[in-house]
């Protein structure tokens, strides 16, 4: 008889995810990810004007707010079949890998670390022999011993107030926990520097976008900052520059920090890397348009079947068929009105209908997308994956940069097998931090290039025909392919449906009840103490979840964060 | 004096949105004094980090679930801010408890933090708020420009 514990909610930021894992011999034999509210927030959009879409979308997640405004554009102006300024593109280009770098970093260090991180360890390290260990692996200037003196120092005021504030929830002691103190340490203190960088990126977005959280300035068709060098008022050489200096400073602690922190991760957990693997069909969408019509992008896109870097189909344009005809919905084993079979996007339907947790029936809130019929993993891997597939040197240099500080670090050499797995996700999202950063000085480079040639267009107005349209957009949104599918007649929204990468990533069984990639990536997991299931947290938190998209009021009544039933 | 009014809650999802509303209203009345920062907070957090960096006083307006019938406004200060937050009287605890706790981590904490709320009525998807929070809007954006009055 196994045991079967259950997790709930698992999420350190937005929403409710549930997490059942059955165990038995110290391992999880089957899991069930179930997403516990309802998320109908499509329907708001029905008999809306589809201009306004993007500025209501925005709002359906908490923390993922800058991608479904670029995602609800692209959708709308897909079913226009209408160009975007080319200096439009390159100012949504901008913002999107700014909010990417932020989201990034954010995950790492202030949402997930902590499941790798013993920060009660960190007290019994010496600060000289982190100071000496972290100026081995990396020239950031800000790793000498005074810094890390002083974090601990921060830490023992901490623990001795009795109150550990945000580190209060931590798995502390954990059998599971093997960093050395110095590393532990080392890491507490980047973590307390990225609360100062993470802020870098944010400026860029808010400089462009005017305000965030939420930008302001998107419109369907283009962008609504007007460029006028010399001006105060609107997006002028000062503003730029201000862009400029945020990039540069995040560059260097991404390079420096970021990267090496994740590979130092890797090289002391090198069993992760053979751990958390599950469904290895994997799909990204392009990203970074580089022209009006969205035929040329920075990042490549595609599906890669069965882990098979060889059989990779690519996705190419906005609009791409392969995409529009192979993404489905079925709501088998979701909380939904179904019996219809997958559905495409276009045809989508969001009926509640709410039984209880039944793991052979219905579940979750979360329904299951398949692609060509597969369930499908999305987020960074998928992207250095589809990357490597291509042979895209601009990412793969970050790869080979990240496994090389591995093996010197912990004296192991991986394979490029071992990034199907939980460190592997990881170690992708600081790669992709790493491009999404140079793709900034690159998208700025372009804007002002483009401005200083005599452009200065931002929109072009749209119009909308009297009968029935409808188109999709696509983004690469930090947690991976977000689409929007939109349907329009008479310029008003007849259907609107979402298809989010956690969607993707948390889906329940699908119409052949096969298991999504929360669900498959669990088996196998071993479990050093049932009661405190820290190691299915690290699997799990390795997708970045986000789950409910804002949709967060919680049970007043639920206060347990883990319970544990016997079979 | 560095203040900053700051409404959460989620536009879409109703009265979950009245701390925004709220907010919203002030800043189109010009309501507060000259100075006082007001932020569409939404549900983020870590992107807020730096503007509540160091502040005077921070005022919270959120929805307030479980205070009393709908409508009902509360007023929270000091030590009572994280403990309601930690027993889930309010739907955002997730976010403002974090991102509190990292401004203590960073030394840079609001001198004083107010929240300011309502009970809410209808937390169901819609952007408009239910009658029974419209009606007491205007007292709870009164109850804000008085706690920001009397401390300036």
């Amino acid at each position: 008889m196994g045991t079967r514990i259950v997790i709930d909610p698992i999420t350190r930021i937005e929403g409710h995810l549930r997490i059942d894992c059955e165990v038995d011999g110290g391992k999880v034999t089957d899991a069930w990810a179930s997403g516990t509210m309802w998320r109908g927030v499509e329907q708001i959009l029905l008999g809306r004007d589809p201009r306004d879409a993007w500025a209501i979308t925005q709002r359906f997640c908490g923390v993922c707010t800058t991608v479904h405004a670029i995602a609800s554009v692209r959708a709308v102006e897909d079913a226009l079949a209408m160009p975007v300024p080319k200096n439009a593109q390159y100012i949504r280009n901008l913002m999107i890998a700014a909010h990417a770098v932020h989201d990034e970093l954010v995950h790492f260090y202030h949402l997930s670390a902590l499941d790798w991180v013993d920060v009660t360890s960190a007290l019994k390290a010496d600060p000289k022999a982190t100071a000496a260990l972290a100026e081995s692996i990396s020239a950031w200037p800000l790793n000498g011993v005074t810094v890390h003196a002083a974090t601990k120092a921060r830490l023992e005021t901490l623990v001795g107030s009795g109150q550990l504030g945000i580190f209060a929830n931590g798995y502390w002691g954990h059998p599971a926990m093997k960093l050395p103190p110095e590393v532990n340490l080392l890491a507490v203190t980047h973590y307390l520097q990225a609360l100062e960088v993470q802020r870098k990126a944010n400026k860029i977005v808010s400089i462009l976008g005017s305000k965030t959280p939420h930008i302001q300035n998107v419109a369907v068709g283009g962008v609504s900052n007007p460029i006028a060098l010399e001006s105060q008022s609107v997006l002028s050489i000062e503003r730029l520059l201000a862009v400029k200096a945020a990039i540069d400073e995040l560059k260097q602690f991404i390079t420096q920090v970021y990267t090496i922190d994740v590979a130092a991760v890797a090289a002391f957990y090198p069993e992760w890397t053979t751990i958390g693997k599950g469904v290895v069909n994997y799909l990204a969408a392009p990203d970074f348009p580089l022209d009006e019509q969205g035929t040329q992008f920075s990042t490549p896109g595609g599906y890669i079947p069965g882990g098979d870097l060889a059989k990779l189909q690519r996705i190419t344009t906005f609009g791409d068929a392969l995409l529009k005809d192979n993404v489905a919905e079925s709501v088998k084993h979701a909380w939904y009105r179904g019996g219809k079979g997958p559905l495409h996007p276009y045809a989508g339907e969001t009926v509640a209908e709410y039984t209880d947790h039944q793991p052979d029936a219905k579940y979750s809130f979360v329904k299951s997308p398949t692609f060509a019929g597969q369930p499908a993993q999305v987020g960074p891997l998928a992207r250095v994956l589809v990357a490597a597939a291509v042979g895209d040197q601009a990412i793969l240099k970050h790869l080979t940069r990240v496994l090389a500080t591995v093996e010197a670090v912990g004296k192991i050499k991986v394979p490029l097998d071992g990034l199907h797995s939980t460190i592997g996700r990881h170690a992708a999202r600081s790669v992709m931090c790493a491009r999404n950063v140079e793709i900034l000085e690159e998208q700025w480079g372009l804007l002002m290039a483009n401005i200083a040639a005599g452009d200065v267009q931002t929109f072009e107005k749209p119009v909308f025909p009297s009968g029935e349209t409808r188109g999709f957009g696509f983004h690469e949104a930090p947690r991976g392919i977000l689409s929007h599918w939109v349907v329009i007649d008479g310029g008003k929204i007849k259907n609107y449906q979402a298809v989010v990468p956690t969607t993707w990533n948390a889906a329940p069984r699908n119409e052949a009840d096969q298991p999504g990639p929360y669900e498959a990536s669990l088996v196998g997991t071993p479990l050093a103490d049932p009661e405190r299931p820290l190691e299915v947290l690290r699997t799990i938190h390795s997708f970045d979840p986000c789950l409910a998209c804002a949709v967060h009021l919680v049970d007043p009544a639920r206060r347990d964060i883990v319970a544990v039933r016997a079979l | 004096m560095r203040v900053v009014v700051l409404g959460v809650g989620n536009l879409i999802m109703g009265d979950e949105g009245l701390g925004v509303r709220c907010v919203e209203r002030l800043a189109a009345a010009g309501a507060l004094p000259a100075g006082v920062v007001t932020i569409d907070g939404g549900t983020s957090t870590h992107e807020l980090l730096e503007d509540l960096e160091d502040l005077d006083l921070l005022v919270i307006v959120d929805a307030i679930a479980g205070a009393g019938a709908p409508g009902t406004l509360v007023r929270l200060e000091g030590e009572r801010i994280p403990a309601a937050f930690s027993n889930k009287l309010s739907p955002h605890q997730h976010g403002i408890n974090d991102l509190l706790a990292n401004l203590q981590l960073l030394g840079r904490s609001p001198a004083r933090v107010v929240v300011h709320g309502a009970t809410p009525a209808r937390i169901a998807l819609g952007l408009e708020l239910s009658p029974e929070i419209e009606a007491v809007l205007p007292a709870l954006a009164a109850r804000v420009v008085a706690e920001v009055v009397a401390a300036s």
